[in-house]
């Protein structure tokens, strides 16, 4: 959008960068949020789970706003083809953002529960998984301000190394569970914590196809978002 | 872009179509097939040629003491410039409709009846009612004009008059139909009208329409070509062109950006 001619309805073009600012908005709060959960997790710091819990509502709150805004500029102007297609990525961006917000009160809300155990290793795996995770993000937010294709196409790649990520947590954990059976309760916890942040780099994905769309109006296949531990557990285990 | 020619076979074909108005070069070089049974838009700010090449497929260029046409325009195959084409058997099979509904100051009746009477359609009046009346049905105006036939055709709306054009155009049974921004005069409500009546009247005719409003194209049409300052700059499925334009002209302008 940012090399293109103005509209002759310059209100529009304001419109436009409204919602880029909204969405940018959006996801600002979504990587605090993530780092929020994390760290909290990491400390057993329950006090700032309790914030990072609380301020979820402030992104669903934008989502909303994001919804509504982008509906009346479709029924307003009339937009078409990158026009349209923006607008349609960025209601999509959105719920993406909106549900990363929801992944970070969910590890959030573990904290509690993780800090009445004693600290184990996995911690410090837990937490080198979330930085690739966060990086991640502000990539394809960045991508998206600039429209940047080619930056997009690199997180496609970043995914790869989140689902490996989660693989290894995975049989780490297992061997934990295996070794001391009151290593269940924290090691389940972190679990899910791990698969919150694999969810996160699918939705980042998500993101990034739809920098795709809004520039080039091209689709990519639905990815596939298989659970990459699969190939480990035999399938009648899994259920 | 698709500027190939399609699988379909083309009810018009243009091929190199030049136009000058003296030295003024207003159309150049244009390829561009009209398929049967579909609604092609022809779009594009204005003085960028559309009307020009629509004027080309009937000749009513030839009208204009100015108007020099070059290249090769043909139905089903037939060129429509050969100088042994009748014109005015020409433009009973490809007919048109104006901006402006333009009525003859007759009564309804006598307006549609107009065409079929000199092309010899109708051998009695029983025969001439039917097409009167068929024609106004198929123009969606049949129930509101069946009791005042004999009433003078300038007293209706500007919505039923230019449907009474359009039943008046189709009374000689052409294969095409010409429009040249048939809804500029009309509110929203006789736009929608002569809009929905054009996705019927596709089944039986081929239908060209120039338009100003990208919205109208975009409803009516199946393809749409982009016209800029006497190019064609591209042709596509009307989706494809309002959704992913490929040249950069026609997404500043079907944007509204100043490109």
């Amino acid at each position: 959008m940012n090399d293109r001619a103005e509209h002759i309805y310059k209100t529009f073009d304001e419109e436009l960068r409204q919602l880029d600012n909204r969405l940018a908005e959006m996801g600002g709060l979504v990587e605090a949020q993530l780092a929020g959960a994390v760290e909290a997790l990491r400390r057993g710091n329950t006090e700032l789970a309790e914030q990072v819990v609380a301020r979820d509502k402030e992104i669903d709150a934008l989502d909303i706003e994001i919804d509504l805004f982008s509906v009346r500029l479709v029924a307003l102007r009339q937009p078409v083809a990158a026009d349209l297609r923006t607008i349609f990525a960025a209601i999509r961006i959105s719920s993406d953002l909106e549900r990363i917000g929801d992944m970070a009160k969910n590890i959030a809300r573990r904290t509690h529960a993780v800090s009445r155990f004693p600290p184990l290793t996995t911690t410090a795996s837990i937490a080198s998984m979330a930085r690739v995770v966060q990086t991640m993000i502000k990539q394809v937010l960045d991508a998206w301000t600039a429209r940047d294709t080619e930056a997009a196409a690199d997180i496609f790649a970043r995914d790869a190394e989140v689902d490996q990520h989660y693989a290894s947590l995975f049989r780490e954990l297992l061997t934990y569970m295996m070794e001391d059976p009151r290593n269940i309760g924290p090691c389940t916890h972190l679990l899910f914590v791990a698969k919150n942040l694999e969810r996160v780099g699918d939705h980042t994905t998500n993101i990034a196809e739809q920098i795709d769309y809004a520039v080039l109006g091209t689709r990519s296949a639905e990815r596939e978002t298989h659970d990459p531990t699969n190939t480990h557990i035999p399938a009648a285990e899994d259920r | 872009m698709d500027m190939s020619p399609s699988t379909i076979r083309p009810k018009l074909t243009a091929r190199g179509v030049n136009v000058f108005y003296d030295d003024a070069h207003a159309l150049k070089q244009v390829d561009l097939d009209i398929r049967a049974h579909e609604v092609t838009a022809l779009i594009g700010p204005s003085g960028c040629g559309k009307s020009t090449f629509l004027r080309c497929l009937n000749r009513m260029n030839d009208l204009i003491d100015i108007c020099r046409v070059d290249g090769d325009i043909r139905l089903d195959g037939e060129d429509i410039y050969d100088p042994a084409v009748d014109l005015v058997y020409l433009r009973a099979r490809i007919g048109m409709v104006f901006q402006k509904p333009n009525p003859f100051p007759k009564s309804i009746h006598d307006n549609v009846a107009y065409g079929p009477k000199i092309h010899g359609l109708a051998r009695s009046r029983a025969e001439m009612d039917e097409i009167v009346a068929s024609s106004l049905e198929r123009a969606g105006l049949w129930e509101e004009v069946k009791d005042r036939l004999d009433a003078p055709a300038t007293g209706l709306s500007g919505g039923q008059q230019q449907r009474l054009c359009i039943a008046r155009a189709i009374a000689v049974r052409p294969e095409v139909i010409l429009m040249d921004e048939p809804c500029s005069s009309l509110d929203p409500i006789a736009t929608a009208r002569i809009e929905a009546l054009m996705d019927e009247l596709k089944q039986n005719f081929t239908i060209v329409i120039v338009t100003h409003s990208m919205q109208q194209a975009a409803r009516v049409s199946q393809r749409t070509a982009f016209f800029h300052l006497g190019d064609l700059v591209e042709v596509g499925d009307t989706d494809t062109v309002f959704t992913q334009p490929v040249d950069p002209r026609t997404e500043s302008y079907i944007s509204g950006r100043i490109g």
